[in-house]
């Protein structure tokens, strides 16, 4: 697919056999995850020592030692918290994800449907979220039904988007191919289409990953009575800032870790996927 | 040929079409906008005959093969394949091979080339039973659960080339099957495909900017001018089959037939 000829009749060395003996890789991690991990480590230390050179109280910004202390001493609070969130985070974008699919699918597979519904789907992101959240919890009440509806509303979009675009962008040339070799419109989108776009779906949902904390969040902000949202905000006026750290550490942690299950599933799913997609 | 008549469909109208022509152009021109890419053309492929079609780039050559394959329709005049002239019989009786070999990198060697059988409702086991013996038969033994980015481009030109074989179709439709392979790998497959069109016996169209693989390849040569694309000049080649290629590309017809195929390129 990429177009690359290869000049000789002769089978080339396998390239994947070849790097895959154990040695080579605990380097390959270094070189991939060094960098990000030593500016991490570089960023809170700087930060550790500005607040104690600055003598700036704890209620204001508390310092990463400060944080990880709370981050023990408030776990009674943070856990049950994370997990109802948490919850919320892989429901919603499990949702988010299968709806996601299911419409870039359906939307080309259809002319029509995606001439009536793009520009629905469009317009339905310029509706605030930051106003639909409190209408929602109005409809349906204080429990996980408008997380989830939130969540799933702003992870969707990017995979419709991303998987639309990679459904339209397969080689026409191969269509045509596929053509003349008896291929009806659902065996080419089978056997074609769909596995040249899961590059493009996964994309979608690693953009949609990142999201779909801050949508548990949101929804959480708008009327809760648990979840690390309601942590933070429930944190805030008694100025328990380091607590509110706290449950942004966990948060930020949840979503690494969800990027990290989508990356590692593309990996699985897609190990024909060009390089540099999947970091 | 009465054998070949028999096996004609009774059901499509012939709109009397010359039924011992496999492919039949008549009066065909096709223009996009303001380009008129294919103009005037009048041609007559015979059953199980191969022709090689070569003219300048952009001269339509391509275009010709898709509205031979029903993936276009002509602005004017008809084209006949095997009888039938909807664009949806048409495309029934074409397998296509375009140049970029254009494998499906989720698939093994063997998968790519079975795909046919399986967009024909024929389980991916009985696929693989079917297509198997071409492997071997065809130099690509041991290569069928190797995945295509692992080939060298040679191979996987073989691998595309079986996968059209395996549509079962009469005509076998080649857009520049070796244009981007180096000028050795691509001598090796010119012998190679030879051997392989003998063996299964088409109707095929080759189409080349190479006068010499035209020649090479094919047992009729038809020469397209540069924009619009018309038919210049119809060469018929009769080389002696066998001999070596050295022997074949030097015999003193071979110089001739290829002297008279670039004048008329020229013309």
């Amino acid at each position: 697919m990429t177009g690359t000829t290869k000049d000789e009749t002769r089978p080339k060395q396998s390239r994947a056999t070849s790097g895959k003996d154990g040695s080579a890789r605990p380097r390959l991690y270094l070189t991939r995850y060094g960098p990000a991990v030593l500016i991490t480590i570089a960023g809170i230390a700087l930060w550790q020592v500005i607040i104690w050179l600055g003598h700036v109280p704890e209620y204001l910004i508390p310092s990463p030692s400060e944080i990880a202390a709370d981050m023990k001493t408030d776990w009674p609070v943070l856990e049950p918290a994370l997990l109802v969130t948490l919850k919320e985070i892989l429901i919603g974008f499990l949702i988010s994800a299968a709806a996601g699919v299911g419409l870039a699918v359906v939307l080309h597979m259809s002319n029509t449907l995606r001439r009536a519904f793009y520009p629905i789907l469009i317009g339905s992101q310029t509706v605030p979220i930051v106003v639909l959240a409190p209408i929602l919890v109005i409809i349906f009440g204080y429990g996980i039904l408008p997380k989830l509806i939130i969540v799933a509303l702003i992870c969707f979009f990017p995979i419709v988007v991303n998987g639309v675009d990679g459904l339209r962008s397969v080689d026409e040339d191969l269509i045509q191919m596929m053509r003349t070799l008896h291929g009806t419109r659902w065996s080419i989108f089978k056997r074609v289409e769909f596995p040249a776009a899961l590059p493009s779906f996964f994309s979608g949902m690693r953009i949609a990953a990142t999201f779909a904390a801050i949508g548990a969040v949101f929804g959480e902000w708008s009327g809760s009575s648990q979840g690390l949202g309601y942590v933070m905000l429930a944190a805030t006026p008694n100025l328990l800032t380091a607590r509110i750290f706290a449950a942004i550490v966990f948060l930020t942690a949840v979503a690494l870790m969800l990027f990290g299950v989508v990356s590692l599933l593309e990996r699985i799913l897609v190990p024909w996927a060009p390089k540099g997609t999947a970091q | 040929m009465p054998a070949e008549l028999s096996r004609h469909e009774t059901g499509h109208r012939d709109a009397g079409s010359d039924a011992s022509a496999a492919i039949e152009f008549r009066g065909v021109g096709k223009s996009f906008g303001e380009i008129v890419a294919v103009q005037e053309i009048d041609l007559s492929v015979p059953h199980h005959s191969r022709i090689g079609i070569v003219g300048p780039s952009g001269g339509g050559k391509s275009t010709l093969l898709q509205i031979i394959a029903g993936l276009m329709e002509p602005d004017t005049g008809e084209v006949f394949v095997e009888g039938a002239t909807s664009a949806a019989d048409r495309l029934a009786r074409c397998a296509l091979m375009p140049q970029r070999d254009l494998l499906l990198p989720w698939r093994s060697a063997l998968d790519n080339a079975g795909i046919a059988l399986e967009n024909r409702g024929v389980s991916r086991s009985e696929a693989r039973k079917r297509t198997r013996p071409l492997f071997e038969r065809f130099g690509l033994a041991k290569f069928e659960d190797v995945s295509p980015g692992q080939l060298s481009g040679g191979m996987r030109q073989r691998v595309a080339f079986l996968r059209t074989l395996m549509a079962e179709k009469d005509v076998l439709l080649l857009d520049e099957p070796f244009g981007a392979l180096d000028s050795i790998t691509r001598a090796e497959m010119q012998g190679w495909l030879v051997r392989a069109m003998d063996e299964v016996p088409k109707t095929v169209l080759l189409v080349t900017h190479d006068v010499e693989e035209a020649l090479l390849l094919s047992r009729m040569v038809v020469v397209l001018s540069a924009r619009p694309g018309r038919v210049v000049r119809i060469l018929p080649v009769d080389h002696q089959p066998g001999g070596s290629r050295r022997e074949v590309v030097t015999s003193p017809e071979f110089v001739s037939l290829k002297e008279q195929a670039l004048e008329a390129l020229e013309s």
